[in-house]
């Protein structure tokens, strides 16, 4: 091919919102790094905290989770992690978590830190690591600690766990009230709410559109794209934008054009991303005509919209924010990973083995079990981790794909 | 003593052979558990008999196929023992709700042994408020019901009372057990100790507290001036491997210790003044913290240098089994307070079962000649 028309090919498949996405992206974070100099309160929350009554008044949330990607992303994670393993952090603790803390001390980091939180707030619906993680930062920082305690659902939901949340709604916006000093404005709340609500549908239908041959974006677009529905979260520009977003992917399906060339193999991904690696994997998996059309990852960011309800968004986030996709029991992720094969007829399964990420990454060999036998596709596992790249071994990680997509083409040739 | 002692280490050795007898002759259902958060005396007042897992001595082949090798040893060491048939015996599990790892056993505990009944105690991470105090006795209610319905009976308030009495006596005779080798270290050494603890969660609870209550007359009876150096173990670790005998050959003694298989078990007691449900749940609330909970900001370290004064250690010793997540966050601060006061500590990371010995031994040493 000409290189011509090789930069040609290439630029139609480039998706158009990802400057706007950068545009957004750089407007946040300075805000949140003015913060102090404009009167705003800052809060750290974890990734899949309660965000909403924080927009509700005004508070800047700031999420140390996005923030690790970046850092991951900028190939910065085993510096800062090798930090706080001078601190005295074991160095098999989640990678997040040891880049963020050490990282705190230093102001270091692709945007030299994150601003100075006046709270926290820790959703552990996600594990158990975020609960030490800020408490570690609450003595740092020396400032409030919110725990937004949600129950694990090992198989059920129960009518006490459902109480116990509700009342922590109540407790957290009384603590907000009281840190800020302000009273909570439940019309504006119930404007978020429907916001968050309308964001997270948006964001489902954004990752609906790889059901599509080709799919026109892969996981490794979602993982990029996700930034506002976890970041933004309750605004109006999280609707805006993955709007727009839905419209370009939209018009791609109708154009016909896919993410991958000559997309022949659909793949779905486990666990989070490899940050340092996605641009690597997503090559090495184009370059044999595979995409990976879904994930389980970015689709926890509007996995419990079932159970959120935009008229009653207060009673119902309790229940929405415990059963997401992490706090429940590994029979159900491997349903919900079955579910995802079908509706995105999957030819198999790719699973990132975390070794920072317990909840995630305990449980998966029965997931890829169950996924095997149930669906009878192929699946390959990936040991790594997120952001500490002492973990990836390229030619290992390499070696395997390959064999992967030889079983792949040897299936699809019977 | 001795005989006592040498019971005690049967037991410990092999605690599913015990298990089985004591099933056979008494007829009794056990339930297995992991955690201390398990509500032993609801157990107890079930009629039925509690027996904690250790994880395994043996080798780790079939937990591999389920659990990565970055789960702890404890955990992996659990589902060996189940998915090879050892605990086949049980009657059912219970499963309090904890760190990360004990979390995903029990659902892999649920889907691959099938023997047994399964339930899960949800108990709440935060410990510090109303609403969660209010939780933690639903969640107790709803596992006394589990039970019931399980084990096919009814637990009637005067059984718990009943249960919380025993398991109260059971505490206080640990606990002044520590005590009196606290003050001569020489009595007991270290290991034999920790086998009482251990016996304690595994043995019939009723034989137990007449088994402690003989030790403690003997230990009463008994005098020690062997000299050692006053040393107190925390960090944390579920199951504490043996390793009391090097500390002891290089000049030390543990004198306590801030372990579940430890201090963690016997302080604090159940109020006997309350609707035992409550009272029991009030005792989860108050008692010392596990780090995979959370009951404030600073109380992990402020129990620590309080043991450390009160004990006069003259130094500690952190043992953290490898991969244990929410015991590692919490070193570099309880570190740091330590050296606020210039108590001087050393730092092991172990495997269970535990790497070579003159390795470790050679650290006790130089730890314990700085002293
Ligand atoms: S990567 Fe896993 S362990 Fe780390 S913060 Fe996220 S959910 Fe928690
Ligand atoms: S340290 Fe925590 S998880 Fe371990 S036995 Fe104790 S309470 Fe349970
Ligand atoms: S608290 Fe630590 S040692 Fe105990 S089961 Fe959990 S990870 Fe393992």
């Amino acid at each position: 091919m000409p290189e011509n028309t090789e930069k040609i090919e290439k630029d139609k498949r480039k998706i158009k919102s990802v400057k706007k996405m950068k545009e957004i992206m750089t407007l946040y974070y300075i805000d949140a790094k003015t913060a102090a100099e404009n009167n705003k309160k800052v809060a750290w929350i974890t990734s899949g905290g309660p965000v909403e009554p924080l927009i509700a008044m005004d508070i800047i949330p700031v999420y140390p989770e996005n923030h690790g990607a970046m850092i991951g992303a900028s190939k910065m994670g085993v510096d800062l992690c090798e930090k706080a393993e001078a601190m005295g952090y074991a160095s098999d603790l989640c990678s997040y978590a040891r880049s963020d803390i050490s990282c705190a001390t230093v102001n270091g980091g692709p945007i030299g830190g994150l601003p100075k939180p006046d709270m926290l707030i820790c959703g552990n619906n996600i594990c158990g690591t975020v609960l030490k993680w800020y408490e570690i930062q609450a003595r740092y920082f020396n400032v409030p600690l919110f725990i937004f305690d949600t129950p694990f659902c090992h198989t059920e939901y129960y009518e006490e766990m459902r109480r116990y949340v509700r009342s922590q709604v109540d407790e957290y916006i009384e603590f907000l009230e009281k840190v800020t000093g302000k009273k909570l404005d439940r019309n504006r709340m119930e404007e978020v709410g429907r916001l968050s609500v309308a964001g997270q549908r948006m964001w489902q239908a954004v990752l609906d559109t790889t059901v599509n041959k080709p799919a026109p974006m892969s996981a490794f677009d979602a993982f990029f794209h996700l930034a506002l529905i976890v970041t933004l979260r309750g605004t109006q520009t999280a609707v805006d934008y993955y709007q727009e977003l839905l419209d370009e992917m939209n018009e791609r399906v109708k154009d016909g054009i896919g993410a991958v060339p000559n997309e022949r193999y659909r793949l779905l991904w486990d666990n989070l991303p490899i940050w340092y690696r996605t641009k690597w994997l997503s090559e090495k998996f184009a370059a044999h005509d595979a995409c990976l059309v879904a994930d389980t990852y970015t689709s926890a960011w509007c996995g419990s919209l079932r159970y959120m309800d935009e008229n009653d968004f207060l009673n119902s986030m309790a229940e929405g924010y415990t059963r997401i996709y992490l706090n429940i029991g590994v029979d159900e992720m491997a349903r919900l990973v079955c579910d995802m094969v079908d509706k995105y007829d999957v030819d198999g399964l790719v699973i990132h083995s975390n070794r920072s990420c317990k909840p995630y990454s305990l449980g998966q060999y029965d997931i890829q079990r169950i996924v095997e036998e149930k669906k009878g596709i192929p699946s390959l596992m990936i040991e790594a981790d997120m952001c500490d790249e002492r973990m990836f071994s390229e030619s290992q990680i390499e070696t395997r794909i390959e064999a992967f997509i030889e079983m792949l083409t040897h299936r699809n040739r019977r | 003593m001795q005989d006592i002692l040498r019971d005690m280490a049967d037991v410990v050795r092999d605690p599913f052979a015990y298990g089985r007898k004591l099933k056979a002759d008494t007829g009794k259902k056990v339930v297995g558990y992991v955690c201390t958060y398990a509500p032993e005396e609801i157990i107890l007042a079930a009629g039925a008999h509690p027996l904690r897992l250790f994880g395994t001595t043996g080798t780790i082949e079939r937990a591999d196929a389920h659990l990565q090798s970055y789960c702890c040893s404890l955990v992996r060491g659990v589902l060996e023992e189940g998915l090879k048939g050892g605990t086949d015996f049980l009657d059912g599990m219970v499963f309090p709700h904890t760190c990360d790892s004990i979390q995903r056993l029990s659902d892999l505990w649920r889907m691959n042994v099938t023997q047994g009944f399964h339930v899960d105690a949800v108990l709440p991470v935060k410990l510090d408020t109303q609403s969660a105090c209010q939780y933690m006795i639903d969640v107790l209610h709803r596992f006394k019901n589990d039970l019931e319905r399980e084990l096919e009976c009814s637990i009637t308030d005067e059984n718990l009372s009943k249960a919380i009495r025993l398991m109260n006596e059971i505490r206080r005779l640990l606990r002044r057990i520590y005590e009196i080798r606290s003050d001569q270290p020489g009595l007991m050494t270290g290991d034999s100790l920790y086998t009482l603890v251990k016996a304690t969660m595994i043995m019939d609870r009723e034989r137990v507290r007449e088994v402690l209550q003989k030790a403690v007359e003997k230990m009463e009876a008994a005098k020690s001036d062997t000299p050692a150096k006053r040393l107190l173990m925390a960090g944390g670790i579920c199951n504490q491997p043996q390793i009391h005998d090097m500390i002891e050959a290089a000049g030390g003694a543990v004198i306590w210790d801030d372990f579940c298989t430890g201090s963690r078990y016997f302080e604090t007691l159940v109020s006997l003044d309350k609707d035992p449900v409550t009272a029991i749940a009030e005792r989860f609330l108050q008692r010392a913290v596990c780090p995979a909970k959370h009951a404030g900001l600073r109380n992990r370290a402020e129990d620590l240098l309080r043991m450390a004064h009160e004990r006069k250690a003259k130094g500690v010793i952190f043992l953290y089994l490898k991969f244990c997540d929410p015991h590692a966050f919490d070193y570099p601060y309880l570190k740091a307070a330590l050296d606020q006061e210039g108590i001087p500590s050393l730092l092991l990371e172990v495997e269970d079962p535990l790497p070579a010995e003159g390795q470790l031994q050679t650290r006790f040493e130089a730890f314990l000649e700085m002293l």
